[in-house]
């Protein structure tokens, strides 16, 4: 479903991504892991096709996003839903308005149907009557929840969610790990998850990749993971501040 | 060499903005508006300069008619205050003064308001919704600010003259209804037209600094920077805009 082949990006003289290599299947929830700063968000980016790799390919369903112009590349993506480290609700408008933002902006609805999309698909992720409240009300869990009902009301084929527990209390946490994986059962769609979280990471993955320094160093299911011997990876397992991988090596 | 590193900056401003400004005239014409956002923005921009506009003209036209009654003593000419006071506010200080109190004030916030969105990724959430982010921010702005710059300007040269009009009355004796006389016998339709043009003007230029700097920030600390730049080039341009018009309506209407 997405592949992603030798892709290089830099900013000024920093090179973030160092010749990735993915590939993601069809209907799993698919997990990149690494740490802060390693150049996830960049390659999910980059996958999005927000930013746009040096050299290297990323194909979504057999079309290479890389060679697409501005009109195509907004029909790829279409087929995702995205939810940001930071929810990136709108500001400016309430819940209601956030989460029904795409359908007001590419369907032909009537605002009734649209209003009981969304008053359905905030049942979906546990928040109902707060349609009218704006982001600046919320709580951080809460948000993050009306940034993932913003990403499904309108049945993507892939949902992305970059760091979705970041900044959140562990209770928060917990709710919205057991969203995520309730709404990828329910929904059946292809899930990827970039976190620094090991164990949400776990919980929540079919396969998974390691980034360090702008190359994928693992990939595999758990097991694989659980027998592996590269003691990088082993060293961020065990949250260690001593092994191969040096403080400032990101 | 600060000389070259300075002119080569100025290039790539001039044409990053040429740039963008073609995104935004092309944006402009591509789709029909949603009038909720447009009603927000005017609201927000028009609406809310109200009050400040009118403090400001208002005792603008007390100074003016001052100055000039001060000089006009010496001829005993103090009833011509009112023509001055509406010659000058209409032609000259009302779009400037109003375009200088909105940028400051609305375009501020709207380069505020960009950065802001920009650095907590609304900005990209736009794109990531397949929504142009110039069609959906830039163009109601633009939009809002070309319609209430002449509104706000007539409203600012309205309350000059009555500024100018209190002093009239309070100092010179000249009773109200023969001050707006005046103040309408001296007033042309070409003074009024050079005014809205240029509010037009100025209002476009707002929009487009200020929204232009409202994209550039990466970080929180940016944001205070480009607000400041957002301002300080309106002011600049605005009074070199101004120049350039004036002395085109000097030539064209005389």
């Amino acid at each position: 479903m997405i592949r992603i082949e030798n892709v290089y990006k830099s900013f000024d003289d920093k090179k973030v991504l160092d010749g990735v290599n993915l590939t993601i299947k069809r209907g799993e929830n698919f997990l990149i892991i690494g740490r802060s700063g390693a150049g996830k968000t960049v390659l999910l980016k980059n996958i999005i096709g927000l930013l746009r790799p040096d050299s290297g390919q990323v194909v979504i369903k057999d079309t290479d996003i890389t060679k697409l112009n501005k009109k195509d590349l907004e029909k790829v993506r279409l087929q995702f839903g995205l939810v940001f480290q930071s929810s990136a609700l709108f500001d400016f408008l309430t819940v209601a308005e956030n989460v029904g933002f795409f359908l007001h902006q590419h369907t032909d609805l009537k605002r009734k149907e649209i209003h009981e999309r969304v008053s359905h698909t905030l049942h979906l992720v546990g928040l109902e009557g707060i349609e009218d409240e704006y982001p600046y009300q919320l709580s951080g869990g809460m948000k993050k929840r009306v940034a993932i009902a913003r990403a499904i009301v309108y049945n993507p084929d892939i949902i992305i969610y970059d760091e979705p527990t970041t900044g959140i209390d562990p209770i928060a946490v917990d709710k919205i790990v057991s969203l995520i994986e309730d709404l990828h059962h329910r929904l059946s769609i292809t899930s990827l998850v970039v976190t620094h979280d090991l164990e949400v990471g776990l919980r929540l993955a079919d396969r998974l990749a390691f980034l360090l320094g702008g190359k994928i160093i693992f990939e595999g299911d758990k097991e694989d993971l659980k027998n592996t011997q590269d003691r990088r990876v082993i060293q961020f397992i065990e949250g260690s501040s001593s092994g191969p991988i040096k403080e400032m090596e990101v | 060499m600060d000389l070259f590193k300075g002119l080569g900056s100025l290039l790539d401003y001039i044409g990053r903005m040429t740039f963008f400004i073609k995104d935004t005239l092309w944006w402009l014409f591509a789709k029909k508006r949603d009038v909720k956002s447009l009603f927000r923005e005017v609201i927000f921009i028009g609406v809310n300069s109200f009050f400040l506009v009118s403090l400001i003209s208002f005792f603008i036209g007390i100074i003016i008619a001052f100055q000039t009654a001060h000089q006009l003593k010496q001829f005993s000419s103090e009833i011509h205050i009112a023509s001055l006071v509406a010659l000058s506010l209409v032609r000259e200080l009302g779009p400037v003064i109003g375009s200088l109190i909105v940028a400051a004030r609305s375009g501020a916030s709207i380069t505020a308001g960009i950065g802001s969105m920009k650095i907590s990724e609304q900005v990209d959430a736009l794109e990531a919704f397949a929504v142009e982010p110039i069609d959906y921010i830039v163009v109601p702005k633009l939009i809002a600010l070309v319609i209430c710059m002449p509104i706000l300007v007539i409203y600012a040269d309205l309350m000059g003259i009555l500024g100018g009009c209190l002093v009239g009355w309070a100092k010179f004796s000249i009773p109200f209804n023969f001050y707006f006389r005046l103040t309408f016998d001296a007033l042309q339709f070409k003074d009024v037209l050079s005014g809205m043009i240029k509010s037009v003007c100025f209002g476009s230029i707002i929009a487009f600094v200020c929204c232009y700097e409202g994209f550039r920030p990466f970080s929180s600390t940016d944001v205070s920077r480009s607000v400041t730049h957002a301002v300080v080039r309106s002011f600049i341009l605005i009074i070199i805009f101004d120049s350039i018009l004036t002395a085109l309506f000097y030539f064209i209407w005389t």
